[in-house]
């Protein structure tokens, strides 16, 4: 083994590992926490001292997906046996179905919204950023400053005419509303990171395709996009991430129809006070994918979160 | 571009014949593949902008559309810049601002400076410490809502458990001297592993060949650090504190979902004022004026910083 001095040795290695090891078992904690919160019963999730050995339950599931109604003797009695697993969960509790709650209706439109603004984000942000990679553009360095400038404004100044807007076009609470303006919040990222994407991509490719007799649009789809495939593919997480968290649009433009989960987490009431597992268990199912993609992203996190700034 | 080998051999073709070989001019797919885009940033962004400054300048209220608009010049700006309670509001955002960044830079300096030790396993704990900053603003808000309950909360019982305290006896978002401090934990929490990632970056930038040039120089790793670490690393970090500068003072979903802007108004920050002004209040034309002025707030201030940040690059 060759001597390096910039190598550390090897108690600084354990040092800083332990030290690395330690904020992120703290950092993830919460996470846990909330995780391990979805599986408890509604008395175990407010015991004190908090617990961390409990009985596993998929109450907090159960009630996330169902409205139910505090049951007296004589309505258990009227209702007969359970039918499912579920209901037996329901009556458990003292409780009765009465129907499906909401949850699954919102998570549907944050799953609609969130592909449909990605593929649309990632279909006009793909040619710009090529149009802007690639040809002369004129103003083309302030038109990519405006694109990003676009990100700066906070989203409740916008929303105030966007709302007006939406009204006047009947666009409010509409999928295709939202659809669209998460579309044009997100451009900016990807125009940003894919022009950073293609610009890395060798002219030498196309001309030699072009010289081949291609068009420039069969260069562009039979050369460019399968070359910078990984690159599309990480800008259209990084956008499907972002439609999926977002709350003040949605909360401010959206009520009932294409409203999506994050403003409807917080407003999981039971059928006594906060049901905090049906709360965490919402959150749960809710957080998980995104914490699946960012591994998927790893390597690309950076480059997407400061927007093509910043490249390993 | 005009030297390029697709150009030679267009010039020594007939035009004609040029034009089919290429399809389209080039400056035609130019036109076509960015005028969607400017189109509809100018749809959702400028031209809201533009209504929002001329509803500025007027009394308009959307819960009251029958009422005759007036025009009221700059009142409604002189009346935002003169209001103690707006200001109160810039004063619990600078607070929030100054301490979040503080607070980031300096665990996520530090986490990075002990990640580039490359222990064994440091990019699976990277990639755990990332975790945080993904996830969706309002749901992490309101779930640090039930880890700070007093009593029964993760947070209060682990406060409790190390300094010997009771659980009970403080309420992290109930208490006007500690919400500000919840709000800068849960956002410290969320968000610095960004800075830590933009630090990595710069730090896995530097060239061991400088460290060894100082090595042999005798300089002690503790000026190694100072001449050598800390300034290749600044424009990286300056970069990071840029962003979360920005994005703290739009700040609006995770503080909205924790406190609400309580108690009293000591979390209510500019982003969720501006809310209650427009959305609660109806008060259109004077929550534009306030927009307007956040919109120049943070894009003067941007551009200073982003200035200063080009001269750290250029020396």
């Amino acid at each position: 083994m060759s001597f390096s001095v910039t190598e550390p040795s090897n108690g600084t290695k354990w040092f800083a590992g332990i030290l690395v090891i330690g904020y992120a078992l703290i950092t993830i904690a919460p996470l846990l926490w909330i995780i391990a919160t979805g599986f408890k019963s509604g008395p175990d999730s407010i015991a004190y001292p908090p617990k961390v050995v409990f009985e596993p339950t998929l109450e907090g599931y159960v009630n996330l997906f169902t409205d139910r109604t505090r049951a007296t003797q004589d309505m258990l009695d009227a209702a007969g046996e359970p039918q499912t697993w579920y209901d037996q969960i329901a009556r458990d509790q003292g409780t009765v179905i009465t129907g499906p709650s909401r949850y699954g209706e919102r998570f549907m439109n944050s799953v609609i919204i969130g592909f449909g603004s990605t593929a649309l984000c990632m279909l006009l942000g793909t040619a710009a950023a090529y149009a802007f990679s690639r040809f002369r553009v004129p103003l083309k360095d302030d038109l990519l400053f405006f694109i990003l400038s676009t990100r700066m404004m906070p989203p409740i100044a916008v929303a105030i005419p966007i709302f007006l807007m939406f009204r006047q076009l009947g666009l409010s609470d509409t999928h295709l509303g939202m659809i669209l303006l998460y579309t044009a919040v997100n451009l900016s990222l990807s125009v940003w990171l894919l022009k950073g994407f293609i610009d890395e991509i060798p002219v030498e490719y196309e001309e030699a395709a072009l010289i081949d007799g291609y068009t420039r649009f069969q260069a562009f789809y039979k050369v460019v996009l399968p070359q910078a495939a990984t690159g599309i593919a990480s800008t259209a997480i990084f956008c499907l991430i972002f439609a999926w968290n977002e709350y003040a649009f949605a909360v401010l433009l959206t009520s009932g129809t294409a409203q999506t989960a994050p403003p409807f987490i917080p407003t999981i009431i039971g059928t006594s006070g906060k049901d905090w597992p049906a709360v965490a268990a919402g959150a749960t199912i809710f957080l998980v994918p995104v914490m699946v993609f960012t591994i998927l992203l790893r390597k690309h996190l950076l480059r997407g979160i400061t927007f093509g700034a910043v490249r390993k | 571009m005009t030297d390029t080998p697709i150009h030679k051999v267009a010039q020594a073709t007939p035009e004609s014949m040029a034009r089919r070989i290429r399809g389209l001019s080039d400056r035609t797919i130019a036109w076509i593949f960015v005028a969607p885009t400017i189109f509809l940033l100018l749809a959702v962004n400028i031209f809201p902008l533009i209504w929002t400054i001329r509803l500025s300048f007027t009394d308009y209220r959307v819960n009251r559309p029958n009422r005759e608009v007036e025009w009221v010049g700059l009142q409604n700006y002189e009346r935002i810049l003169s209001d103690p309670d707006i200001w109160a509001t810039m004063q619990a955002t600078a607070h929030f601002l100054i301490w979040t960044i503080v607070l980031q830079v300096l665990i996520g300096f530090a986490l990075a400076f002990l990640i580039n030790k490359k222990f064994r396993g440091n990019d699976l704990w990277t990639t755990i410490i990332v975790f945080p900053m993904m996830l969706s603003p309002a749901v992490v808000g309101n779930f640090w809502t039930f880890l700070y309950q007093p009593q029964i909360g993760l947070f209060n019982y682990v406060v409790a458990f190390v300094t010997g305290a009771d659980p009970a006896s403080f309420s992290m978002i109930g208490d006007v001297h500690l919400a500000p401090w919840a709000i800068i934990i849960a956002d410290t929490w969320m968000w610095t592993p960004f800075v830590m990632l933009i630090c990595l970056a710069g730090l896995r930038s530097i060239p061991d060949s400088i460290y060894e040039a100082a090595e042999c120089d005798r300089a002690s790793k503790w000026r190694q650090f100072w001449t050598i670490t800390v300034p290749m690393v600044l424009p990286f970090l300056m970069l990071a504190v840029l962003f979360r500068g920005i994005e703290n003072f739009k700040m609006f979903d995770l503080v909205v979902q924790l406190t609400g802007g309580g108690p009293g108004n000591t979390t209510t920050l500019t982003s969720i004022d501006l809310k209650r002004e427009a959305f609660e209040k109806w008060r259109t034309g004077y929550s534009s004026a306030y927009a307007v002025i956040l919109f120049v707030t943070v894009f003067g201030l941007a551009s200073i910083y982003v200035k200063a940040l080009n001269k750290v690059k250029e020396r």
